[in-house]
Order: structure tokens, then sequence, then C-alpha cells
């Protein structure tokens, strides 16, 4: 709880026509905080997400980063802030092979010697060593969530954002995850967003609850388990 | 292809390329040789397009427009200097210059790539009904009148430095023969290079090429700029090849020529344009004295068909039924070396421990 | 007073003519996203079917009002059924495609026709006075086709069922496959309807260009030039984008002579672009027809 705030939104809402997928939100994220950021399908987490990196302009409200306020900066000015991001759908170099992508990754903002030692270090740190010669859209889907992650994490990003990195993953590549966030956390601050409780459990340190564009609650895991209104909104919602 | 059967493969083409370069002279015609220097001029053209549709994935419908304006940049700067030398750089340079401010309004317009490929086709249309209406004496850019439908008769080039110095035609195809080499090196060299994988990333995914950090539309933009710079050299081969710049350089058929060629070649690789270049060139000479309109369907019936039927062009196609009778050779092997690295590495991880 | 209607005139006919030559296409381009590369050669064979209809002895009027549709109608439904619907999904190659049918037809024509016209037909109407300058009859009459055109695309659009069809399709793709619509359907029937909108066109057009294989290429990039800057609004972005760089072209043109109103309406369009790039009716006139 110490450290300084890294990140912060203000009144940050984003409107899609009629349709108001983010509206009016106030978050702050501190230095090497883990927070988990869960809510109903639909409820703006993607959408939030977006505005922070630039891929979507935020109808209105601002988005600081480190004291910068980044409204009105193109993604690969954000990425170049040192911010790393998985996106949902899982956004890979589909026909280059694995270490080609982590390559690219590592090369944007490193030498080209520290790129290829970066590249060796990412590939053992996401376990994909073995199948760095494949090709990324011959992979399960598990694997190139990992090839994702090791995008992310082979710039040394010191924010990072997952939207849903355990999505599709058998239970072994969940728990592997789960290390690997809590890894990345030792350096780096990060905000993910789940819909799976086991693994929320396994890595939360704080989770905060968005509903319908807002926030519902902000409070460690045990506490907005047992919210009332939590329970309503979204674990009633959920089907799984 | 793995790295080390595309080198064998480059040196090859570099040999072929160098004893066509110093042998063609010796055996074949004069007439041959001029038109040769034609042909040369096209596959400069086709690797252009190669490069940035191939490669970059931006649809450019176009490419046209910055062969000729190479083709009129160099005639008219060449004119008006009275030499060459500084001619060719000029033109090169003003047809990347084009490129890149039309790429800078497409670019950072994000102009989506329907759209891109049919708003170049367009400028390169627009430019062709521009100059045939040129003809009068009030159009001229310094000395050089831009007569119009007839347009310009292309002064030779000349030894660097020496405008008196006037290369013979089988000069100029030494200069273009070494032109297309360096060319196509340079375009292999530049795929390889870190800006030239980043090209092709942002061709497979352009979202994660702007969230990993690259600027999309700057390194298109660069990549589109030094699209037009080759094309706008092969526009100056091309002048020098035919004798004289008309505005039929930026017509329709010359711009679905180029789109052909590099259909017909191949998209991903840098030889397939220039041997589509090459080929079809000579189909269409060897199709006779007919009027151009029978090229016309020749060439329709040839786009149909490879978009329907080959989508991938002739040389990936050719590449990967290759490596299909290959395939099971080649798989047993990559899986015999997978294995054997892994076991060499949990023996390492063993003696650590 | 009498320069200025006929100022006027020239500019109203500049606008009309441009939605003339790019209304076919922009119907095909609103409901299928595609760009029809082989749109100047729909226009051609208009012309053409005109030309030698009219010469073999046909009216006038009705083979430029009734035939020329109908026969290039007929043609794009042929092109889409045994062509277009193999391509649905891949954009790239079905512009490609159709840019190969356009080389096609050109090769055609010139085989059958050969590369020059034959014979010309003159304007069924003559000049007509207004003070003391004389206008074309003819192009009068061009704008109140174009006027009834429209009124006409509206009325499809609002009222008929491939009309709703269109308007969902505009608003986004999803939508209509949504309305579980036979998109298979409804793709031939609006690439023979924008067909037969570009036949009628070309031959409209035909007694003052003539015909030639080759006279596509002179139509198709203001053609392009104003469905994109219009956008997928089929009847609005049309109608704007024609008013914007029509009246460009047409002041400029006045004043300077046909080159620079050609550049002007070119530049015109780019910078546009620049600053609209899904063209004028993704951000103005968001819902229209
Ligand atoms: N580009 C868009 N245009 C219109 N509406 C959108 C767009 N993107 C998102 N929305 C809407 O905004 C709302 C929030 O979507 P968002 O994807 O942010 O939800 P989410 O919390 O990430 O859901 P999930 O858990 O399913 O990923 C939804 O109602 C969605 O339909
Ligand atoms: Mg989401």
């Amino acid at each position: 709880m110490k450290g300084e705030i890294v990140v912060e939104t203000r009144g940050l809402s984003m409107h899609f026509g009629g349709v108001v997928a983010v509206d009016q939100v106030d978050f702050n994220l501190r230095e090497n905080e883990l927070r988990c950021l869960i809510g109903p399908n639909g409820a703006g987490k993607s959408t939030f997400f977006k505005c922070l990196t630039g891929q979507l302009k935020p109808t209105f409200g601002d988005v600081v980063i480190r004291d910068l306020n980044v409204n009105r900066a193109h993604s690969h000015e954000i990425a170049g802030l040192g911010v790393g991001i998985k996106t949902q759908v899982p956004n890979v170099f589909e026909g280059l092979s694995v270490q080609e992508n982590i390559w690219l990754a590592a090369r944007r903002f490193h030498p080209a010697a520290r790129a290829r030692s970066l590249v060796e270090e990412t590939l053992d740190r996401v376990r994909l060593t073995d199948i760095r010669r494949e090709v990324v859209n011959e992979l399960s889907h598990g694997q190139r969530q990992w090839v994702e992650l090791g995008m992310v994490i082979s710039a040394e990003p010191w924010l990072v954002l997952l939207d849903e990195p355990a999505a599709g993953m058998t239970h072994d590549e969940v728990l592997l995850t789960a290390e690997l966030i809590r890894e990345i956390n030792k350096t780096a601050s990060l905000i993910v967003v789940e819909h799976d409780m086991q693994f929320i459990r396994m890595i939360a340190d704080k989770v905060t609850v968005f509903h319908r564009g807002a926030i519902l609650i902000e409070d460690t895991m045990d506490v907005v388990a047992a919210d009332p209104t939590v329970r309503e909104v979204y674990l009633g919602h959920r089907k799984k | 292809m793995n790295r080390a059967r595309e080198n064998s493969w480059l040196i090859l083409i570099g040999i072929v390329g160098a004893i066509f370069l110093i042998g063609a002279p010796q055996v074949l015609e004069l007439f041959t040789i001029i038109n040769l220097t034609t042909a040369i001029a096209m596959a400069l053209l086709a690797l252009s397009l190669g490069l940035v549709w191939g490669f970059g994935g931006i649809l450019c419908f176009g490419q046209s427009t910055f062969f000729g304006i190479g083709a009129y940049a160099y005639v008219v700067a060449a004119i008006n200097f009275g030499g060459t030398s500084w001619a060719v750089v000029v033109a090169i340079l003003v047809a990347a210059a084009f490129a890149a401010v039309l790429g800078y309004f497409m670019f950072y317009g994000r102009v989506s790539d329907v759209y891109l490929g049919v708003i170049t086709l367009t400028v390169s249309l627009i430019f062709y009904n521009l100059m045939r209406r040129t003809s009068g004496p009030e159009y001229k850019i310094g000395d050089a009148l831009l007569g119009g439908f007839n347009g310009i008769n292309a002064p030779p080039l000349n030894v660097p430095g020496n405008a008196s110095w006037i290369l013979f035609p089988e000069d100029v195809f030494y200069v273009a023969m070494a032109a297309l080499i360096i060319g196509y090196f340079g375009c292999v060299w530049l795929v390889r290079s870190h800006f030239g994988r980043v090209a092709v990333a942002i061709r497979e995914n352009e979202l994660r090429a702007e969230l990993v950090g690259y600027d999309v539309r700057l390194q298109k933009l660069l990549l589109f700029a030094v699209g037009g710079g080759i094309a706008g050299t092969a526009g100056v081969l091309f002048a020098n090849g035919v004798g004289r710049v008309t505005p039929d350089v930026f017509n329709l058929y010359n711009a679905a020529l180029i789109i052909i060629w590099v259909i017909v070649g191949g998209r991903g690789t840098l030889i397939g344009p220039v041997l589509g270049a090459f080929g079809l060139f000579y189909l269409i000479s060897s199709l006779g004295q007919q009027t151009s309109i029978n090229n016309n369907l020749v060439l329709g019936v040839i786009l149909v068909v490879f978009v329907l039927l080959v989508p991938k062009g002739i040389v990936p196609t050719v590449i990967d039924l290759w490596d299909r009778k290959r395939g099971r050779r080649g798989q047993f092997r990559r899986h015999g070396r997978r294995q054997r690295r892994r076991g060499s590495r949990t023996a390492e991880t063993r003696h650590e421990g | 007073m009498d320069l200025y209607i006929a100022l006027a005139l020239q500019i109203v006919y500049g606008i009309a003519n441009l939605v003339l030559i790019s209304l076919g296409l922009a119907i095909i381009f609103g409901m299928m996203r595609v760009i029809n590369l082989a749109h100047g050669e729909f226009l051609m064979l208009g012309g053409y079917t005109v030309v030698i209809s009219t010469n073999a002895g046909l009216n006038i009027w009705l083979a430029m009002l009734i035939l020329a549709p109908l026969v290039v109608g007929i043609i794009g439904v042929i092109v889409e059924r045994v062509m277009i619907r193999f391509l649905y999904g891949r954009m790239v190659d079905t512009l490609l495609a159709t840019w190969g049918l356009s080389l096609v037809l050109i090769g055609l024509v010139t085989t059958i026709f050969g590369a020059q016209t034959a014979t010309t037909i003159s304007p069924p109407i003559g000049a007509i006075q207004i003070g003391d300058f004389t206008s074309s009859g003819y192009e009068l009459f061009l704008i109140g086709v174009t006027i009834i055109l429209s009124i006409l695309a509206y009325c499809a659009l609002k009222y008929t069922r491939i009309g709703l069809i269109a308007r969902g399709t505009m608003q986004g793709a999803e939508i209509a496959s949504a309305l579980g619509v036979s998109t298979s359907r409804t793709y031939a029937i609006t690439f023979g309807v924008g067909a037969a909108v570009s036949g009628l066109a070309g031959g409209l057009l035909a007694p003052i260009t003539g015909v030639l294989p080759s006279i596509g290429a002179t139509y198709i990039a203001k053609a392009f030039i104003t469905v994109i800057s219009g956008g997928t609004a089929i009847l609005a972005g049309t109608l704007s984008a024609s008013t914007l760089l029509g009246g460009v072209n047409s002041v400029l043109s006045y004043l300077t002579g046909p080159t620079i109103g050609e550049v002007g309406l070119l530049v015109v369009a780019i910078v546009l672009l620049r600053l609209m790039p899904q063209g004028i009716t993704a951000r103005l006139f968001r819902r229209s027809l």
C-alpha cells in the first residue's frame, strides 16, 4: 500500500454511441502493486484497458501514467513509457516463429545484443524454448497466450496489463501462469483481468470489481467475495 | 524456408545475375539488349511492389505513379541540367518524396488497405489525365516541354560527371542490370534487417506491433517511400530503355501489369515478382505485334485465374510443393534435432544440480 | 444574371455528372464493402449497348433508359454468380478479381468491335437558350435524370425489403446477417442493381463522350474518389461527396481550365481522407441512407 501512484484515472468514461462501457472511473494503482480486476461479461474491463493503452481515446476524463497525461497518446508511445499489455483475444504475429515474435518485442527498446539475451531469458521463463522455431499460428491456445505473455515481459515493462491471461489454459498451465505473474510482480506493477476465481485467489492482493462500467467495490479478495452486492451482480451472474 | 537454404538460393541468384550481366551483351543482338533494358526496368518496378506489398502488406495499386514520376523527373531534370548525373538522383528523390507525402495522408489518416489500393490507383490515373493535357507550349518545367500525349524524348545516361560522354545502349544495359542486382540484394538485406522484420510484423498484426511499441504509421511511411524510390529508379531505366516518356506510364494497363507480375510471381518473396515481370514481358512480346488490347484479355484472364486458383503465386507455391515432397524427411530430421536438444538440456541441468 | 445562371447550371451539372458515374459503384460498395474495379467497364458496356442498338435502328430513348441498364444488369448478375461469390470474405482478392474482369471486358470489346468506335451518336436534345447564353439541353436532361435516380434510390432504400437489408448492412455488416437474410441472394441482386445503374449512366453519357473500349478508365478515377470520400452510406455519401468534389472541380475548371480542376478534386479528396478516413458519412450524416 505504500509505493507512489503510477496509474491514475479521473472520471474516465468511454461511450460507444449510446452504450456507456466505462462510466466515470476513478482508479489508482501503486508501484509494485498486483491488482485484480473482475466483473461480469460486458462490465467494461477490456474497454478500460484499451483506454489505458491508447487503443481507445476516452470520451471524458483523464488517464495519468507516472504524472504524464496520456489521453491523446498513441499506443506505441504508451508502450514506450514501459507499459506492456496482453489483450483478451491473443494478438501475436501469426505467421512468424515464436522466437521472432519475442525478438520483435525485445528489440524495440533494447540494443541487438541485449535483445538476444532477453529472448533466451524470456523463452525460458515462458517455457517455450523447445518450440522456439515453431510458427505461432500452429500452436495451441495456451501456448499462444504464453507467446503473447513472453512478448510483454521481454520488453522489461514496469507496468503490465493482462486481460484474461489464463483463459483457455489447462489446469497445469494455469498454475504456471500464476507463478509467472507473481514473478513478474517482483519488478513490475500489474493489473490482471480474470474470470477464474481460483486463479485470482492464487495471485490476488487487492481486487477491484467492475459492474456496468463503474467500480462497485475495491478490497481484498475475502471481503469482496463476502460482499452481498458482488455476489448478486457477479457471482450470481456467472454461468461457470 | 530456413536461412541456410535461403542463403544458398541467394548465392545461386547472385551467380546467375552476374553471368547474365556480363554475358548477355556478348551473345545477344543490340536490339534484344535494348529490349532487355526495358524488361529489367520492369523487373525492378515489380521488385518495388514485391517489397511494399509482399513484405509490408501495403496494398498499393498505383506503384506506376512513382515509376512515372521517376521517369518524368529524370527527363525534365536531365534536360534542365544538361546532364544526367544529378537527374538520376533528383528522379529517385522526387519519386520517394512523393510516395512519402502520399503515404503521410494515407497512413496517418489510417486508411484501410482496400481504400489504400483504390486511392493509389486513382492518383496514378489522375496523373495520366493530367499529363495528357500538357501538350501546349505553356506546359513546361524550365526548358523541358512536357509534350502532352506524345511525351518527351529522354536524354540517354552519361558517365557521371561528364555530360558529353554518353553511354551506348550496351552500357545502359550494364547499368540497368547492375541496378537490378543491387536493388534485389538491397531488398534482401532490408527485409532481413530490424526495419524489414518490423515491416513483416506489421503485416502480420498491426495492433500487436503498436502495443509492442512500434510506430506503425511511420514505419509504413518509410517503407512506402523506399518502395517509391525503387520504382522511381525503375522509371529512370525505363526512360533510357524506351528513349521516351509518355503519359502511358501512368495508365490503367500499366498499373494492372505491375500487380499481375507480383501476383503471378508470388507475394512474400522478392525473386517471384522479378521473375513474374520477366516472364510476362516476354509472354506479351511473344504474343506478337498484335494491338495492346488483346493483351488486356490475356492479362485479365491470367489475373482472374491466379486470384481464384493460385492465390499465392508461382514461387511460393513451388516452394510449398517442394517442401511437401520432401516433407517427411525434413520433418523427421527437425523432430530428431529437437529431441536431441531436449536431451542435452536435461543433461546440463542435471550437471548443474 | 444570365451568366450566373449558366455558371450555376455548369456547377450543378458537374455534381450531377459525378453522382451519375458513381452511384452504381456506391451501391455495390455500400452493400458489399467491395470496390468494383470493373466499374468503368460497366459504364463502357452501357455506352456500347446504346450506340450499337441505336445504330441498329432502336429508338435511342429505349436504348438508353431500358436496354442499357438491362443488359449491363444481367452481366452484373452473371459476374457475381460465376466469380465474385467464390471470394466472399476475401476483400483484396475480390478487388483483384474485379480488376481482372475489367481487363477481360476491355479485351473482349476490343476484339469484337475494334479499338476505335466506328460510329457515334449525337445527343437527342439540342442546345437551349438562357438569355444571352446557350446551354446544353441534354445536360439539363441529365441533371433531371440524376435527380429522379436519387429519389428512386431513396425510396428503394427506405421502403423496400432489400432497402431494409441495405440499411442494416450500411450500419454494420453483422446486423444484416443477424436478420437472417440470405446474403448470397442479396449480393447477387446488389451486384446486378449496381451494374444496371452503371449501365444506365454509361448509356446516358455515350452521346456526349462517345465510346471506346478503354473509356472506362476516364470515369473510374472520379468515381473511386467520390465513393471513397463519401463513405458507406450509399445516397448521402455519393451526394455529399459529389457536391463537394464536383463543386470544387467545376469552379476551378471555370476559373483556370480542366487540368487544375482535376488536380483540385484530387487534393481536396486526399486532404478529406486525412481528416475523415472512413469518408464523410462516417463522421457527418451518420444515420443517413
Ligand atoms: N468497439 C465497440 N463498439 C461498441 N460497443 C462496444 C465496443 N467495445 C465494447 N463495447 C461494449 O462495451 C461494453 C463493455 O465491453 P468490454 O469488452 O469492455 O467488457 P468486458 O468487461 O471486458 O467483458 P468480458 O468479460 O466479456 O471480456 C459491452 O457492452 C460491449 O458490448
Ligand atoms: Mg474483456
